[in-house]
């Protein structure tokens, strides 16, 4: 069951400033309408993990971990691999977050960057596949949440591609049952680059890449997620407001112009 | 009597000050004939005391405290107030000027969530959260202005001695300053230029209130902009 | 990269030069790097590298007690969490806490409460978080090491710093530091965590068979590292402060030029 949340107030004086300048053209912190924040990406960084990145957008800070294992495929498919994205919005991310079970806000936060990489059928999983019906690879996309100043949408799609792009795995035999590993790395077959923008409704006017300030104030949010191909691949409207159809077209336009300078921006770094 | 660092030297919790019969100031504490650090700051030697000014840590209230907080939930008689401590304050309503004497119905008619109100503590004790009131000259609901989170542990040097530091920021910056001593400091001015040099002197001395020659440094800063 | 731990056969964990499978000597540290106050929303936070641990703690608080019920009059309630990302291990955990964290999470509290001076702060709570983002031996320790920089970072009033490290026996021969591979195939392992402060043990836990003699060897080798390793945490937490002062304090100039 999903309730209306209860959120902590925040200052009527910061969101009048806040939507006062937005209706002017400005932010806070002086970007403009549809400028992203500083975005680094570093990846490897955990070994044990087959692929890894840590993303900072501007202050939000994720890391992703990929894992790579035998399992069993879903009777539907029984010979592609699975793929399971699991977001954690750990308690020292946020004086919002609490220890315990996933939120509907981690919950919705795993599915939309799951849907963005699925539907774009990033992963050749039909490549993933060991013996039909018995044994897949299964891909764990971990995504950790560990300092929250907005925009986590974003910030974990971007993380999970170049942890995606990185991550390695070892070639295998397949004998009596049993995967055994051999000493060679191959990258995952990754055939597609699904990057999610997010834009937020604060009085009449859309702004991409939401602070968490921001968050606080806007009416509703927009993500829409496009692949290499101009498609797009996903779509997520979130908060209790509400966009006219004219609005969710300019925000498509504006997410595949920015996913573009991010997907650059994610394959170099994946380089 | 001897120290055991030198006056001025960065500390960390649990360092050995001094030994000896120093009085205990704060963020320090005696163990037997030793005295050490409980906080990461600059030691301060005088006389025969050792304190440490610590560089962040909670805010907690004391009476006659100017504070700037900001309405979080309506009462049955009164208002929660955040005020950037380990706990809420209680606003009565009493406490507020309109209402002397008056029955009101609906507070959310004088302040509501979100609001930000500027108060000053009344009581504040250990068995209970501390009580601030509304009422007075200077005190009320703020209409106009940015505010500015700094660590409450760097208020004083925001202040200076006697308000000089402050005063010389308001002179400077043609900027009306209200420096709350929860770390709430409240910036307007007619000038957005004036704001926001405000603002960016702010979190500088913020930066480097552990330092020597800050005001100097703050001095110069604005001579240079004159120029 | 990953691991390739599954093709390690059984080797010998010391080898005829006295040196472990990492190349260390048997009272060597791992290599050790300490980052304090990285979080943006955290009061206080720190990040620790040691061996191929990679742990952060931060720490939010002392703030109101939600529930109220368990506030307590008199001093502050700590609560401590220690969790394993799910990549953290070389087999994929579940992010659901497992009962090893939950008695993680509570000797951990135990290590850190003896050194807060949690008197200032009756009915608010002090919560400390340690997220574990790679594993790799002695996870415990390294946690509790960087949680200490989290709570004087937050400015929370403490009595001395707590450092911890582990010591174990390996082929019969008491060692410092284990790794996974060390402890999986030791034959002891004992965490400590130390407040050199006051000389006092925090927290002590020990599995595996050791004689009398081999427990004070391992005791006095941990005591030992912890005074290291403190030492590096007192540099961690100055660090920042003294690099603005360097940066801002220049020498006064002569007067009349030149």
């Amino acid at each position: 069951m999903s309730v209306t949340p209860h959120l902590p107030p925040i200052a009527m004086l910061g969101q009048k400033t806040i939507a006062d300048m937005v209706a002017s053209g400005r932010r806070l912190d002086g970007r403009g309408l549809t400028d992203y924040r500083p975005l680094s990406i570093e990846t490897g960084k955990i070994e044990k993990a087959n692929g890894s990145a840590m993303v900072h957008l501007g202050k939000t800070k994720i890391l992703v971990g990929i894992k790579v294992e035998a399992g069993q495929p879903f009777p539907d498919t029984p010979n592609e691999g699975v793929l399971t994205v699991n977001a954690e919005l750990a308690p020292l991310a946020s004086p919002l977050f609490e220890a315990g079970p996933p939120s509907e806000n981690a919950i919705e936060l795993s599915r939309v960057v799951d849907r963005g990489i699925r539907e774009s059928k990033a992963i050749d999983v039909k490549k993933l596949c060991i013996k039909e019906g018995e044994k897949v690879f299964v891909v764990y996309d971990d995504v950790y949440v560990l300092d929250h100043d907005g925009n986590l949408i974003d910030a974990c799609s971007i993380a999970s591609l170049a942890a995606l792009l990185t991550a390695k795995m070892l070639d295998y035999e397949y004998k009596d049952g049993k995967v055994i590993y051999k000493s060679k790395l191959s990258a995952l077959p990754i055939q597609n680059n699904p990057v999610a923008v997010t834009l937020a409704k604060i009085g009449n006017n859309l702004v991409v890449d939401p602070t968490l300030e921001e968050e606080q104030v806007m009416s509703a949010r927009l993500t829409v997620t496009t692949e290499k191909n101009g498609k797009i691949c996903a779509m997520q409207k979130g908060g209790m407001g509400e966009l006219s159809p004219q609005e969710i077209k300019d925000a498509v336009k504006i997410s595949l112009e920015k996913g573009a300078e991010i997907r650059n921006k994610i394959i170099e770094a994946a380089k | 009597m001897t120290e055991q660092v030198q006056n001025k030297q960065l500390v960390s919790p649990g360092e050995l000050l001094c030994e000896g019969d120093y009085l205990v100031g704060e963020n320090t504490f005696r163990d037997v004939d030793k005295v050490y650090s409980s906080q990461v700051g600059v030691v301060d030697f005088s006389e025969k005391r050792v304190s440490v000014i610590r560089i962040k840590g909670p805010y907690l209230p004391r009476p006659d405290d100017l504070v700037i907080g900001r309405i979080v939930d309506i009462l049955m008689s009164g208002w929660l107030v955040d005020i950037h401590a380990p706990y809420p304050a209680l606003l009565p309503a009493s406490e507020v000027s309109s209402q002397t004497g008056r029955q009101v119905s609906d507070l959310s008619t004088i302040l509501r969530v979100g609001d930000l109100v500027i108060s000053k503590v009344l009581e504040f004790d250990r068995t209970r959260d501390p009580l601030i009131t509304a009422q007075g000259p200077g005190l009320g609901r703020v209409s106009t202005g940015k505010t500015v989170e700094i660590s409450s542990a760097k208020i004083p040097r925001l202040i200076g001695r006697n308000g000089s530091m402050v005063d010389l920021l308001k002179k400077e910056t043609r900027s009306h300053i209200l420096v709350g001593q929860n770390g709430i400091v409240l910036v307007s001015s007619e000038s957005p230029e004036g704001e926001r040099a405000a603002i960016s002197v702010i979190k500088m001395i913020e930066r480097e209130a552990h330092t020597q020659g800050l005001t100097d440094r703050v001095k110069a800063l604005f001579e240079k902009e004159a120029k | 990269m990953i691991e390739l731990n599954f093709l390690h056969s059984e080797k010998d964990l010391i080898d005829k030069d006295g040196k472990r499978i990492d190349g260390r000597g048997l009272y060597d540290l791992r290599p050790l790097k300490l980052d304090v106050g990285l979080l943006d929303k955290a009061e206080g936070s720190a990040y620790i590298e040691h061996g191929k641990n990679r742990i952060l703690a931060a720490v939010y608080g002392p703030r109101e007690a939600h529930p109220k019920h368990i506030a307590l009059p008199h001093r502050a309630v700590v609560r401590c969490r220690y969790h394993m990302a799910p990549f953290s291990v070389d087999e994929r955990k579940s992010p659901a806490p497992s009962r090893r964290e939950h008695e993680i999470s509570k000797v951990i509290r135990e290590a850190l409460d003896p050194a807060i001076m949690s008197e200032y702060y009756p009915r608010a709570t002090i919560d400390v978080f340690i997220e574990v983002l790679q594993s790799d031996g002695g996870s415990r320790c390294a946690g509790i090491t960087a949680a200490s920089l989290a709570l004087a970072d937050a400015g929370i009033p403490m009595k001395g710093l707590v450092a911890a490290c582990a010591v174990g026996k390996i082929s019969g021969k008491i060692a410092l530091d284990l790794s996974d591979a060390e402890d999986k195939q030791g034959e002891a392992d004992l965490p400590v965590a130390y407040m050199p402060r006051n000389d006092r043990i925090t927290l002590i836990q020990m599995d595996g068979i050791l004689t009398q003699e081999e427990f004070e060897e391992g005791l006095s080798l941990a005591v030992n590292a912890c005074k290291d390793i403190h030492n590096r945490q007192q540099e961690a937490l100055k660090e920042k402060y003294l690099k603005i002062k360097k940066e801002v304090e220049v020498e006064p100039k002569m007067a009349g030029g030149n």
